[in-house]
């Protein structure tokens, strides 16, 4: 049933995508502290990737047990959308296994394993080349995602196939860059957060301070620069694809229900009442969506009440939480890191209890924050499954019965509970346990 | 150009077997042979740097089997729907096994996942020979009862197993006393195969009587291939016939036998990798002479109102198929780059490497 066939893969999609967010930005930055110690030889930079790439390995696992059912799903649950599209988005999921994943796991072990026998400097380009291949494995499976958002180069055959008809579309496709690189600035927040907070713990703590004021520092900095990119210019294009390919969504996305004359205002805050189509308790600033959208205050901004009922997001007042939960978030981050690095100018971060506090509590949000960037993007195509062209409905195994795709959902929930219970403990014992000080060379 | 990527695809099918086998067969030997938490290091240390690579050319053939072949890739992953969701459920266990073992030290903790990672690879390795005997059996497509399909043509949905366990019932389960024999034959080979591993890449205390063990199980491998052979005709008439017309593809059984026969000499053996290099023959043979044996179908009808799905008519269109010559060319290339850096620095005897040690 399609219910279910939509749930567990919502579910084992966005567990997975819990990982993958960490691994991609904790590459960039475990590269960058080897990088830092190749050119400083102060021994702490060395340490700290140590201590990272344990985080980074136990997280790793996670991604990798956890992808792995979602290249299946396409073709157990998601048949007969596996059997029309694969011709193309099969292209973009094999070249992602033949160039990224191998890459990455022909490396890891190096990385992991090989420090004594490679010596510093190609230690350093194997790291290197993990985060390449995580970075390389992002942008194809986003080229793969870019697609359904906005299918291009395809043909579509009598029987319904779709076949490829232009290789270089897949990758000039306009969603394709702007969602790529938001999406990474999304996994570089989180990694920031996760760095930045877990030093912080160090010097609430009075452990491991050398290596606490590290972290800060290096999360505060990743991490302001990553949230302003996020929000300029990355967000506001991928902004714009919305607008421009899929207007229904925005207006959904937004909360605009009615077209206004003389340009929309934002909404900040307010509760969607789809039936009587109007919005609760709203708070919104006006003329500025119109401003952001199109650089003009009096630009029109299409609202929900221009198109027909059938085109309607199915789900509009979880479309619109996840849109606002989204941007709230990111303008929270980009608040309390500005403020957080103004602290650190001043050399008062590391005394500052309160913004330690709030960086130790604050680490789920940038999870939370690109979780609901997905959902936005998601429940934003429903009811397509590829924009305009193929309904969610059509796309599922028509010979799987609701009774062995709920066995399996629930299968999937235990399975991943587990995971997430170990994944939590084991990493919570490698933090507290804290990074080891080896002797200067 | 299906031909192209019907060999191309065999090729990493066989990659994969070879590769992440020895690491099933290492988790077998891990359950039964590891009873010391040194001979258990020394197992684990073997295969530490190389299964998550190993286990990444199933991603891969995964890949380009839903790139290649989309039809197959969704008539046959929707059609064996349960067995590959425990083949996910299993391939995490068996990771979770080997890389959360060293994380704690406490004598519970190893041992739940000891058991974990053994039980998960010796699962695996009987699903896998028991996917390979549906393959040959062949299904029952557009899932036909009485002469009438009730699905769409090449659609159809196995069960785990039927009461009667007959691989020529009427309704098919995907466990029957023939897919079941080819998943013993896969459990003994890949067994052979991990313990050739073992004694290749460690100065383990338990190579001599892995030796013995290799030894032995070869015998069973012989009478349960013998076996096979002369049972084969009950789900494929004619298993010789591609043979017949094409004499040089004999070389693939030939392989096979010589990687069988080879084996008994283990114990004589002054260079340690050979067994290994001779159980890789026995599977790249095995593999191959039962696809060829069926070719070009590479799902079997068993009814005679749908077609056998063959890789003509599962095959992406020809312009996707050839673009993707040119990246797969350049990535196959850069993998084999790879493989040669990988085993290079963890060439030789692999007993110190630490694997696991937090
Ligand atoms: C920490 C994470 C994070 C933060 C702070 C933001 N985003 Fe985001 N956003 C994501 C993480 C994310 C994401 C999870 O990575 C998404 C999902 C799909 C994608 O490519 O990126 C996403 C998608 C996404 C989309 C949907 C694109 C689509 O429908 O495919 C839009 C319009 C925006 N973002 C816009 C913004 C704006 C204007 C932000 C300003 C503050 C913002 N995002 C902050
Ligand atoms: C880039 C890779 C991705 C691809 C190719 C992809 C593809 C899909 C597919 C095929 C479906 C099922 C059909 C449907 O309901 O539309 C789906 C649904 C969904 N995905 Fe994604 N997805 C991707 C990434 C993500 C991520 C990272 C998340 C969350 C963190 C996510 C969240 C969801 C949700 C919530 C649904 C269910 C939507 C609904 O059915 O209402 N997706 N996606
Ligand atoms: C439906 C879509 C998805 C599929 C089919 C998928 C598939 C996979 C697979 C098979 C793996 C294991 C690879 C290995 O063994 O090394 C994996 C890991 C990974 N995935 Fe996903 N994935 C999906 C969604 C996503 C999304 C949305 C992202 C991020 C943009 C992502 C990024 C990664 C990365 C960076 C890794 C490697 C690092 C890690 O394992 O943590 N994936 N994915």
């Amino acid at each position: 049933m399609l219910f279910y066939d939509r749930m567990q893969f919502a579910f084992t999609i966005t567990f997975h995508y819990l990982f993958p967010q960490l691994t991609m930005g904790l590459a960039l930055i475990v590269v960058y502290f080897k990088w830092r110690f190749l050119r400083t030889k102060e021994t702490v930079f060395n340490d700290a990737a140590k201590f990272w790439m344990k985080i980074f390995a136990l997280n790793f696992v996670m991604g990798v047990v956890t992808g792995i059912p979602m290249e299946f799903q396409f073709g157990t649950n998601w048949a007969k959308f596996s059997e029309l599209t694969g011709g193309i988005i099969g292209q973009t999921l094999a070249m992602e296994g033949m160039f990224s994943f191998f890459l990455e796991s022909s490396f890891l072990g190096l990385f992991l394993f090989g420090e004594k026998l490679l010596g510093q400097k190609l230690h350093f380009l194997t790291g290197f080349l993990v985060f390449l291949g995580s970075w390389a494995s992002g942008y194809l499976i986003i080229a793969t995602h870019s697609w359904m958002q906005h299918p291009v180069g395809y043909e579509i055959l009598e029987n319904g196939k779709f076949v490829l008809n232009n290789f270089g579309a897949l990758f000039s496709n306009p969603w394709l860059l702007p969602s790529f690189l938001h999406n990474q600035m999304g996994s570089v927040i989180t990694t920031s957060f996760v760095i930045a907070g877990v030093g912080a713990f160090y010097i609430l703590n009075n452990k491991h301070s050398k290596f606490g004021k590290l972290f800060v520092k290096t999360g505060v900095i990743f991490g302001l620069i990553s949230s302003v990119l996020a929000a300029f210019p990355t967000g506001d294009l991928a902004a714009k694809n919305v607008v421009k390919h899929q207007p229904v969504a925005f207006a959904a996305m937004e909360g605009i229900f009615e077209t206004e004359e003389g340009g929309s205002e934002i909404i900040l805050i307010g509760q969607p009442d789809v039936e009587n189509k109007k919005l609760d308790n709203k708070l919104a600033v006006p003329n500025v969506l119109s401003f952001l959208t199109y650089q003009r205050w009096d630009a029109e901004i299409k609202g929900l009440n221009e198109f027909d009922e059938s085109l309607y997001p199915t789900n509009i007042p979880g479309l619109y939480y996840a849109y606002h939960i989204m941007v709230g978030l990111g303008t929270i981050f980009i608040a309390l890191l500005g403020i957080a690095l103004i602290q650190l100018f001043r050399k008062k971060l590391y005394s500052t209890k309160w913004i330690l506090w709030l960086l130790v509590f604050m680490i789920p949000f940038p999870y939370i924050a690109n979780t609901a960037g997905w959902y936005t993007a998601e429940l934003g195509r429903q009811p397509w499954l590829v924009y305009n062209l193929l309904k969610t409905a059509d796309g599922i195994s028509p010979n799987v019965s609701s009774g062995n795709t709920l066995f399996t959902l629930l299968g999937f929930i235990g399975l991943y509970l587990l995971l997430g219970m170990l994944f939590l403990i084991l990493a919570g014992k490698i933090i507290n346990k804290g990074p080891e000080t080896s002797k200067e060379i | 150009m299906e031909l192209f990527w019907y060999i191309v695809l065999m090729v990493m099918l066989v990659t994969y077997i070879i590769l992440d086998g020895y690491d099933f067969g290492a988790g077998i030997i891990h359950l039964f042979f590891g009873k010391n938490d040194k001979d258990k290091k020394a197992i684990t240390n073997a295969i530490g740097p190389f299964w998550d690579a190993n286990e990444v050319w199933l991603i891969a053939v995964g890949g380009v089997l839903f790139f290649a072949f989309p039809t197959l890739y969704a008539v046959s992953f929707s059609g064996f729907y349960l067995p590959l969701i425990f083949i996910l459920w299993l391939l995490i266990f068996r990771a979770i096994g080997l890389e959360l073992r060293g994380q704690l030290k406490n004598k519970m903790w190893e041992a739940i996942w000891d058991k974990s990672f053994g039980l998960a690879s010796l699962l695996l390795a009987l699903f896998f020979g028991i996917a390979l005997g549906n393959v040959v059996r062949g299904v029952n497509l557009g899932m036909v009862t009485d002469g009438v399909s009730t699905h769409e043509a090449h659609y159809f949905f196995l069960p785990l197993w039927n009461p009667t366990f007959s691989p020529n019932a009427e309704h098919l389960g995907i466990i029957d006393w023939f897919t079941l024999l080819l998943g013993i034959i896969s459990v003994v080979a890949l067994t052979i195969h991990g313990a050739n591993w073992i004694i290749f890449k460690t100065n383990s205390s338990i190579n001599e009587r892995l030796k013995k063990v290799v030894f032995n199980l070869n015998i069973v491998l012989v009478l349960l291939v013998i076996c096979s052979v002369f049972v084969w005709h009950y789900v494929d008439p004619q298993p010789f016939k591609n043979f017949m017309e094409q004499p040089l593809l004999w070389v693939l059984p030939g392989i096979t036998l010589f990687g069988l026969f080879g084996l008994f000499n283990v114990k004589k053996f002054k260079k340690h990798g050979l067994g290994f290099l001779f159980s890789s023959l026995f599977l790249l043979g095995g593999l191959s002479s039962t696809v060829a044996s069926i070719f070009p179908k590479v799902l079997p009808s068993t009814n005679d109102v749908n077609p056998s799905l063959t890789i003509h008519n599962v095959a992406a269109d020809d312009y996707g198929l050839s673009v993707g010559v040119y990246w797969f060319i350049i990535a196959a290339v850069l993998v084999v780059v790879y493989m040669f850096i990988q085993y290079r620095v963890f060439r030789g005897k692999m007993d110190d490497v630490g694997y696991g040690e937090h």
